[in-house]
């Protein structure tokens, strides 16, 4: 098993009023990938927003290479590739011109080649030019799937990467998420589909309460896939 | 720097993208101004000297117009987590959206005042004084109207409870921007009151920016 | 089960206030008494205004208190940001319409004084402009904290505008003042000492205790109303979700 890089411990988290995640602990070493599962409700994306240090939670620590991340708040963002339920796309921009902006705002504009290879990779060469608000459901998301490929960032938070994509899209992502975790990369992605690759972990939160355990309450339970 | 030059390019490049956007804004203000005479009579001397504070007003009201989509649009298409999740500060970013929207609204707003004050009978020097005020104010509207902005992101009635937020705190910028101009019909010069006016942008570019991002980051949780 | 991460300060605040508030209460009644007393009876009528400068011993307690009240809204505002003390927000929430009610008598009670002198209910110089502005930025406040379905987001919101609007206060009452010079000139906090004949001060003074006091039991009672209305809605959502 790799080396741990992220190590959670004891996270919790509470949401108006009601606690959402409570002593919440994994680790996840170079290559892995987390799949979390459960119902909707049960705080995926309440967990992936902690990570992404959008949501603060109220106990428990983050930390990365042994350092806790929220020392280092900025340089802790630099390393997060982001894909919400909303694309972040600008609807009047081109393809093209949002992954650039998207790059830019990162602090890091792509060279060409590695625009055109995240642009191919998705099969978006020939929509680079038209603008986003034209594009489907489907192929807007195929554009935030190569947002976060463009940005080479060692983990990827990814919140159902699969929702509205076509088989063929599907396998692209897989194939673009099997050479990012080849590379060494984490990925950390909240899915209700199979994400079809074996290797996974998979992390289960909003376990049912029984008639003894507080309501509301959730606990991870982790369970690794042979 | 990149992502901050890269954000107002952005910002600037979705507006020229829709120009009307910025047309309507600019149109309020002429109609707005024009209801004035329409309400009150165009005796000539006496627009002449509610020329200063008409003008000033529209411009506040117009400026707060386009406020409220500042940071909504982005928050509905994703684009604020990005901002959120960018690695360099919010503050940045925030400064970054106020200077965007200074230059499509105050600025033009700088640049048409003028000739709407041809049309109240102002004099070339005021007319001057005019242009000058608005230039060194309306960014001052603009920090005040986008943390007016960030703290209503979301809530209800944003549009109206923005008004009233901002506008309280903008009454310094209006007193001595209009001021300015009367102080000049009366025969003084109005470089203090320039000086102030670009002390209170000061003030507003010292302070807003941090709040602006603590209220951002009040809507990303 | 109770919503114990909520309950831990609130709880104790509770306890506090309710053994204080019966001593505070009778404390307030006969402050008002003595003050009223010597504001209404015993101080002598200005020469110049006759009786109607009573109004005074009302009006210029409520000023302090509206502008002391929105400092409160300052610090709570901070205290919440910095240390997210939960006591905070409910006091912030508590204490702005007591703030503002002030806000509301002083204008009011400044219009009914200005009435005889100026013939008219309102006149705009400089000190009756500010106070307006600062009921503006109390409505401010207390509608930017109820606009949200989450009470915490509204409660932060609010903060920052307190903060932001303590800072702008100032400024705002500096430039209304250079706008319009028509009030006199304060005449109690200034440097050389007060102007005002000491017949009169020290029944102000009383009576601004009064008001003190007042203010106090004001937000101490509201201040646990929240608590309960916070609670109650706490317990609400927790059957919520086991139903």
């Amino acid at each position: 098993m790799a080396p741990a890089l992220l190590d959670v411990t004891d996270l919790a988290c509470r949401r108006g009023g009601r606690q959402v995640f409570d002593r919440l602990s994994f680790v996840l070493g170079a290559g892995e990938l987390l799949a979390l599962t459960g119902r909707n409700g049960s705080g995926k994306t309440t967990l992936l927003r902690a990570l992404a240090l959008l949501v603060r939670p109220d106990a428990g620590t983050i930390r990365w290479h042994g350092a806790e991340i929220r020392a280092e708040p900025e340089t802790w963002r630099g390393r997060l590739a982001w894909l919400g339920h909303l694309e972040g796309l600008k609807g009047d921009l081109s393809v093209r011109e949002n992954l650039l902006v998207a790059e830019r705002l990162r602090g890091a504009p792509p060279a060409e080649d590695r625009l055109d290879g995240a642009l191919t990779a998705f099969d978006l060469a020939g929509l680079a030019a038209r603008p986003v608000r034209i594009l489907s459901a489907g192929q807007r998301r195929r554009v935030a799937l190569a947002r976060v490929v463009l940005s080479q960032a060692p983990l990827w938070l990814l919140d159902e990467p699969l929702n509205a994509l076509d088989v063929p899209a599907q396998a692209a992502f897989r194939s673009a998420l099997q050479n990012h975790l080849a590379a060494g990369g984490l990925a950390i992605a909240a899915t209700h589909a199979d994400l079809g690759l074996p290797a996974a972990r998979a992390l289960e939160l909003g376990v049912a309460p029984s008639s003894t355990s507080p309501p509301g309450g959730g606990e991870g339970h982790e369970t690794h896939e042979p | 720097m990149t992502g901050f030059i890269a954000l107002v390019a952005r910002d600037l490049r979705l507006v020229w993208r829709r120009p009307g956007d910025v047309a309507v804004v600019l149109a309020f203000f002429v109609v707005a101004t024009v209801l004035f005479p329409l309400g009150i009579g165009p005796e000539s001397n006496l627009l002449a000297r509610i020329a200063a504070g008409v003008l000033w007003c529209a411009a506040l009201f117009a400026s707060l117009l386009s406020l409220d989509r500042l940071f909504a649009a982005d928050y509905e298409d994703g684009t604020l987590d990005l901002l959120l999740l960018a690695p360099w500060p919010l503050e940045l970013a925030a400064l970054a959206k106020c200077l965007a929207h200074w230059i499509v609204t105050g600025l033009p707003l700088a640049v048409l005042a003028p000739f709407l004050g041809i049309a109240f009978g102002l004099d070339r020097p005021s007319l001057w004084a005019l242009a000058a005020t608005l230039f060194v104010g309306t960014p001052t509207l603009s920090l005040i109207g986008g943390l007016a902005a960030a703290l209503t992101l979301g809530a209800r009635r944003s549009g109206a409870l923005l008004a009233l937020l901002a506008l309280p705190l903008c009454v310094p910028t209006l007193i001595f921007g209009a001021g300015a101009i009367e102080t000049l019909a009366a025969g003084e010069s109005f470089t203090t009151h320039l000086a102030i006016l670009g002390a209170l942008a000061l003030v507003a570019l010292a302070t807003t920016p941090w709040a602006m991002a603590a209220a951002l980051r009040q809507a990303g949780e | 089960m109770v919503d114990l991460h909520f309950l831990a300060n609130p709880a104790r605040f509770r306890r506090f206030s309710q053994r204080v508030l019966p001593s505070l209460s009778f404390a307030t009644v006969l402050a008002f008494c003595v003050g009223l007393y010597f504001a209404l009876v015993q101080s002598p009528p200005d020469y110049q205004q006759g009786e109607t400068v009573r109004i005074m011993f009302v009006h210029v307690p409520s000023a302090w208190l509206s502008m002391a009240g929105y400092g409160l809204l300052a610090v709570l505002g901070a205290a919440l940001l910095v240390w997210r003390h939960p006591l905070a927000a409910l006091m912030a929430r508590a204490a702005a319409p007591v703030g503002a009610c002030f806000a509301l008598v002083c204008l009011l009670t400044g219009s009914l004084w200005g009435r005889p002198m100026w013939g008219t209910y309102w006149v705009w110089d400089a000190r009756l402009t500010s106070m307006l502005l600062l009921f503006f930025l109390y409505l401010g406040h207390i509608a930017l904290s109820r606009a949200y379905d989450d009470p915490d987001r509204g409660d932060r919101a609010a903060a920052i505008l307190a903060l932001i609007g303590a800072i702008n206060l100032p400024i705002i009452k500096f430039s209304v003042d250079w706008w319009n010079t028509l009030h006199q000139p304060a005449s109690v906090a200034r440097l050389g000492g007060p102007s005002i004949h000491p017949a009169i001060l020290l029944p102000l003074l009383w009576m601004a205790g009064s008001f003190l006091l007042l203010f106090i039991l004001l937000v101490l009672v509201r201040t646990e109303t929240e608590i309960d209305r916070r609670r109650l809605e706490n317990t609400d959502q927790i059957a919520d979700q086991n139903a």
